[in-house]
């Protein structure tokens, strides 16, 4: 059993320079987390400072109780695989399975069938004996797993393992890994990306991070379905959360907000209490929730200006509710031809709106 | 004329003279040649284009047969003939090797070349890549690098003069300025030592200057050559649990192997062709003679241009093969 714990970490540089804040995590033994943020947001430097290549400047890591924070990155128990794979140029792909296994001193004949065998689960085998630059990049991203396989690590780091991939190997190698992580159930893996697709598909929890802490940590539809804040609303999901400006009219188990510039109002499943009336909220609407709509009951009237043809859906995006603002998207089902120019009226159901004030979720109060 | 203004000159004369042959060359090709107009326009543009090439590699390869291919030649010539009274010359086979041969001075010179052979090139990379090493890591990095390559910018002639003065020996009564021989007797040797007199051992003390010379050479390049190695596989190593050493020694140099190879084969002809730092410190004598000094004792002071020519030869057909390995290793680290 493993049990990885982030309690109070921060990162400073040299020159008071703070990248990480008051990170707290308690991640369990097969559990796939995936950390993702803008870029800069440090997810990858907190994967670093968890495999020791970073020193942490506050805080403390611990993993199964140890306190890691001053051990080197090869007593951690941990195994990385990077970006561009770093693989040893000068090696074979067996050498570079082996490399920590003979540093480590194991003996040969387990070090051959340790090798056999992971090769084996990678198809492998074939190319045991070749140098990395006589493999394509997906191979060579399959030593990299692989050479942390080996090793039987407690906890796996991935550093956006698939960023150097093409898009086609990319979504197979993405697979592979899934397949992976099931064979493995017992191992624990903490993966870094800015792919959502990737988080989403993979993770058993995702943390997301922005302006130098956690913003929320849940499941996918968790981070989908419930977003504690507008970050996390707006950065799971693509096209991005819409925000509408509004201001609470009725308060109860539903809220209904009026529609700034819209013209209408919208109710909301997320329940308020009376003294929230008349108080301005955000209104949050995903692309994939709007509905348009014939009757009186609409949140907004806009036109449409741009129709974005996609074959299984049509991707709207209206006139800017005010000068400079960002137009809202709605993605409609099927071959919209004729809307362009056209005025909509859209509203969505009620248990797909979401609510912010003063850009947290009114869910969270 | 004042020499500075006669060196302005020249400079002036030799840039000015390269831009008016490119210059009017071109401008002839293109305008009077073939003309980029009329009926043949197109046909015209394309031969001219198949001559330019030429026209910029013409200065070049005139240099090169002039003072490359036909000295070559020449003395290929020589070292087959000998000199008559009278300005007259009469091929001789190779009599000339023969008497070479035959001489023990020469088998000392070959012999006092392969060893600096084997300890230049190994000292000085090994050293150059050691500085390289450390001196990436700490901050006053930079000045240890420019202190490490500035004998680089001494002239051969100049360092050994700095070399002979720390050899230097004074009477047993005198204060010694050697530092060599300062430090022997501060030490407890028992009197001053004429260091470059020692035979055997003065060969080492004359490579050390060599060595001090070619270790900036190798550290730089060398120094390039790391940074260019991937950090994350660096770091993949520390993650796989390797120690320092092992990272230097097997991640680090092999994947800067090719460098090492063309640093090494580099100062190996520079060695080949070692020349005024035994001229100038024993000319050869107690017995430190080297292939290129004894060239210059034959074809200069015994006036033999035959042997002189015949162990220039010597000296080319030991350094071909390296440079030929020196230059396609060098091509492979470019690609």
């Amino acid at each position: 059993m493993t049990n990885l714990k982030l309690t109070g970490v921060e990162k400073t540089y040299a020159g008071n320079i703070n990248v990480l804040n008051d990170i707290n995590l308690d991640i369990k033994t097969g559990e796939l987390i995936v950390f993702v943020g803008p870029s800069g947001c440090g997810k990858s430097t907190l994967l670093r400072m968890i495999a020791g290549l970073e020193t942490i400047t506050g805080g403390e890591l611990t993993i199964d109780g140890e306190r890691m924070n001053d051990m080197p990155p090869a007593q951690r128990g941990i195994a990385m695989v990077f970006q561009s794979y770093a693989l040893y140029p000068h090696m074979t792909v067996r050498d570079n399975m082996s490399f920590a296994l003979k540093l480590a001193k194991k003996n040969p004949a387990e070090i051959d069938a340790a090798i056999e065998k992971v090769a084996k689960t990678l198809q492998l085998t074939d190319y045991l004996d070749r140098l990395p630059k006589a493999l394509s990049g997906g191979q060579r991203q399959r030593v990299a797993i692989g050479r942390s396989i080996v090793r039987d690590p407690k906890v796996y780091l991935f550093d956006e393992p698939l960023s150097n991939l093409d898009a086609a190997l990319r979504v197979a190698t993405r697979i592979e890994i899934a397949q992976l992580k099931e064979s493995m159930p017992d191992s624990t893996m903490i993966y870094v990306t800015h792919d959502q697709v990737e988080a989403m598909t993979l993770a058993t929890r995702i943390v997301v991070l922005a302006n130098k802490g956690v913003a929320q940590v849940g499941s996918p539809l968790e981070l989908y379905e419930r977003p504690e804040n507008e970050f996390v609303a707006q950065f799971i999901g693509s096209p991005a959360m819409n925000l509408l400006s509004g201001t609470v009219v009725d308060t109860g188990d539903f809220t209904t907000v009026r529609v700034e510039n819209g013209g209408g109002v919208i109710r909301s499943s997320v329940p308020s209490s009376a003294e929230l009336k008349g108080t301005s909220v955000n209104i949050g609407i995903r692309p994939e929730d709007m509905q348009p709509t014939t009757d009186d009951n609409f949140a907004f009237e806009n036109r449409v200006e741009i129709a974005e043809a996609l074959g299984e859906v049509t991707q709207v995006y209206f006139k800017p509710q005010s000068p400079g603002s960002t137009p809202v998207i709605a993605k409609l089902q099927g071959i919209h031809r004729d809307v362009r120019t056209q005025t909509m009226r859209m509203s969505a159901d009620p248990s797909k709106v979401h609510l912010f004030a003063d850009g947290r979720s009114l869910l969270y109060r | 004329m004042h020499p500075a203004l006669q060196g302005l000159l020249s400079i002036v004369l030799g840039v000015g003279g390269c831009v008016a042959y490119f210059y009017f060359s071109n401008q002839f090709l293109d305008k009077v040649l073939f003309p980029g107009r009329g009926p043949n326009a197109g046909r015209n543009i394309t031969r001219a284009n198949m001559i330019r090439p030429w026209l910029f590699l013409l200065p070049a390869i005139a240099a090169l047969s002039i003072y490359l291919a036909y000295p070559v030649v020449e003395t290929l010539r020589l070292s087959l003939t000998e000199r008559l009274p009278g300005n007259q010359s009469q091929f001789v086979g190779l009599a000339n090797y023969q008497q070479m041969v035959s001489e023990p001075k020469f088998w000392e010179a070959m012999r006092n070349n392969m060893l600096w052979l084997l300890v230049v090139p190994a000292f000085s990379t090994a050293l150059g890549l050691l500085a390289a090493q450390l001196s990436d890591r700490v901050r006053w990095g930079n000045i240890a690098k420019s202190l490490i390559f500035m004998p680089m910018a001494i002239s051969f002639v100049g360092a050994a003069v700095i070399w002979k003065l720390v050899y230097d020996t004074r009477p047993v009564d005198q204060d010694q300025i050697g530092v060599l021989n300062a430090l022997y007797l501060f030490f407890g040797g028992s009197e001053p030592n004429t260091w470059l007199t020692l035979p055997v051992w003065n060969n080492f003390f004359l490579m050390i200057v060599l060595i001090w010379i070619q270790t900036g050479f190798a550290m730089v390049i060398l120094s390039a050559a790391l940074r260019g190695i991937p950090e994350e596989t660096v770091e993949a190593a520390i993650v796989d649990g390797a120690n320092p050493f092992q990272v230097f020694f097997k991640i680090k140099v092999p994947q800067i192997m090719g460098t090492v190879v063309v640093v090494w084969t580099t100062i190996t002809i520079v060695v080949l062709k070692v020349f005024d730092i035994v001229f100038a410190m024993t000319n050869g004598q107690w017995e430190t003679q080297v292939l290129a000094n004894y060239m210059y004792d034959k074809l200069f002071r015994a006036n033999d241009w035959g042997v002189g020519s015949a162990s220039a030869m010597i000296i080319m057909l030991l350094v071909s093969p390296i440079l030929v390995w020196n230059v396609y290793n060098a091509r492979k680290e470019m690609r």
